[in-house]
């Protein structure tokens, strides 16, 4: 069944860091805003849109004139109260089992995702999201806030449960995404947000054998060979991809195209751009194929759930993979640990 | 006794008993004399009798690196993917068993005790040298090199050694090799990537932060 990729992320709800910026929820967007042009794009260099796939891509410019939103560095960060919180942010979102473990479930640190600690472009970027909130989503019919959405992001993604929107770990994070989007238009799709998704399609439909081979020679070096990722002394290092500790099935990163899109423009880790675009939806669906914990909005079998919020087909939730029906045998357990 | 001499005793050892230990006690024999043949002289010469290297001469430590990424070097000074004067005629000399047991050796060698005081005064959190190791250089699509080598660089498996217990000439030889294209034995071309986006200012900053961490060792607080 073909729906706008926007349609998708409202109906997906998984949220989730991943799809915080990696999907707008808007029905003109993202499909849309490759032939969109912005009210004034010479006004404000970065607001371009973007407008092709792959442009994930180490730091290259597309277009000549057309750059990504510049974040202002974090040495500018001031040393006020303002500054302090936008600090406490920036910890969580870099640290977050260690300065917001209580609503976290598993292993993941916000920034396993959200690379260089939220400010890369093509990598879901605080910056992308925070301008495009409040949001409508279909989902649940309702103006979402940021907070709203940052709450998701803990409750799938981070499989745990979500932070008070009143409380301190959301307006942290809020504090950091507003000061990383300083300067950045209201309401703009800025280049650079979200995962490169546009136009960004399978050549071939995308296999788990094939797969597989893609893991093992350029993935399995980081993520271990059973995906369960590396630590050291107790500190993680590489982040699993699969199983009890990693995001639950209702997160963003369980699509395949958000993950292709996200290993297309930044994986292996510092070598984004460097797979094919066969090989990153080959190995988004071999990480994709593998159990984890359930989505916390099961409604009681796995068939009902795929119909109400995985009926697409980049979710591999309620197929049958190898002879295993996904999502029948969840991993660990969906919440906080 | 620091040079090449014949021991039948070893050599007769290494042919007729296969087993571990033996392998072991055929290990400690080259670190300490070399195994007599050509150019494979004794480790311990320059890596020291405890594993730790020689800070000053850029030596590497190698006692408590990982078994699998001591062995992969071993190999890959012998194939020519790692080029090294020094290394590369040794590694040449010594066969596929002895640098197996080599690579086993030294990684259960513990961490000599005098690596849990940091060789120098950690760089400040906002010098060069500590931004790259912690967060890299992201237009550039370096990661933070903790991101990788794990925390203070300890190292991550068999893939990703300690930085940290390193010395800083040691850490920039390397940095300026994968930059050469010397050393080209890296998984992914991960550090050719990584390196050619550091200049000489980068990568002294960037050694001597690393050269200054500390590690857990054997016997000492850290």
């Amino acid at each position: 069944m073909k729906i706008l990729p926007g349609l998708w992320c409202m109906t997906v709800a998984g949220i989730g860091l991943a799809l915080l910026a990696g999907c707008s929820g808007r029905s003109d967007a993202p499909t849309a805003a490759s032939s969109a042009a912005p009210a004034n794009p010479t006004s404000v260099a970065s607001t371009a849109i973007a407008t092709a796939p792959g442009q994930g891509l180490p730091a290259t410019p597309v277009n000549g004139t057309a750059t990504v939103f510049t974040p202002p560095p974090e040495s500018a960060i001031p040393a006020t109260p303002f500054g302090a919180m936008v600090r406490k942010g920036e910890a969580i979102f870099t640290h977050t089992r260690a300065n917001a473990g209580t609503w976290v479930g598993n292993d993941l640190d916000c920034s396993n995702c959200h690379l260089d600690a939220g400010r890369r472009a093509h990598s879901a970027p605080l910056w992308g999201a925070y301008v495009r909130y409040p949001m409508y989503r279909a989902k649940n019919h309702e103006v979402n806030s940021f907070a709203d959405r940052l709450q998701g992001c803990f409750r799938y993604s981070m499989n745990g449960k979500a932070p008070p929107a009143d409380g301190e770990t959301i307006k942290a994070l809020t504090a950091y995404a507003y000061w990383l989007a300083k300067g950045a238009p209201t309401g703009a799709t800025l280049k650079g947000a979200g995962y490169p998704k546009q136009g960004f399609t399978p050549p071939q439909p995308p296999n788990y054998a094939r797969g597989q081979k893609v893991y093992e020679h350029n993935c399995a070096l980081c993520h271990g060979a059973d995906g369960q990722g590396q630590s050291v002394g107790g500190s993680l290092v590489f982040p699993p991809l699969w199983g009890s500790d990693s995001f639950n099935w209702g997160a963003g990163m369980g699509r395949l195209d958000n993950a292709a899109a996200f290993i297309k423009a930044n994986m292996p880790f510092s070598r984004g751009g460097t797979l094919s675009d066969q090989d990153a939806w080959d190995a988004a669906y071999y990480l994709d194929a593998h159990e984890r914990p359930q989505d916390p909005r099961f409604t009681g079998t796995v068939a009902t759930t795929r119909k109400k919020y995985h009926d697409s087909k980049w979710s591999l939730y309620g197929t049958v993979v190898n002879g295993h029906l996904l999502g029948s045998a969840p991993t660990g357990k969906t919440g906080v640990r | 006794m620091r040079l090449p001499m014949r021991n039948t005793a070893l050599t007769v050892a290494l042919l007729i008993l296969p087993a571990t230990g033996v392998l072991a006690a055929g290990a400690t024999a080259i670190a300490r004399q070399g195994n007599g043949r050509g150019a494979a002289v004794a480790c311990a010469s320059c890596h020291g009798a405890d594993g730790g290297g020689q800070a000053a001469a850029g030596v590497p430590r190698l006692a408590g690196l990982n078994t699998a990424y001591l062995l992969k070097q071993l190999n890959d000074f012998a194939n020519g993917t790692r080029e090294n004067a020094t290394m590369q005629p040794i590694a040449t000399a010594l066969s596929k068993l002895e640098r197996k047991a080599m690579a086993a050796d030294y990684s259960a060698m513990p961490v000599p005790a005098s690596f849990a005081k940091p060789a120098a005064a950690i760089p400040a959190a906002d010098s060069l040298g500590a931004r790259l190791a912690l967060r890299g250089r992201w237009d550039k699509q370096v990661p933070g090199c903790v991101q990788c080598h794990g925390p203070h660089g300890v190292g991550v498996g068999a893939h990703f050694p300690p930085l940290a217990g390193q010395s800083a000439p040691y850490i920039a030889a390397q940095l300026n090799d994968w930059k050469k294209g010397t050393r080209r034995n890296d998984p992914l071309e991960l550090m050719q990537h990584v390196s050619s986006a550091l200049d000489k200012q980068d990568i002294k900053a960037v050694s001597t932060w690393f050269a200054a961490q500390s590690l857990n060792a054997e016997g000492a607080t850290p």
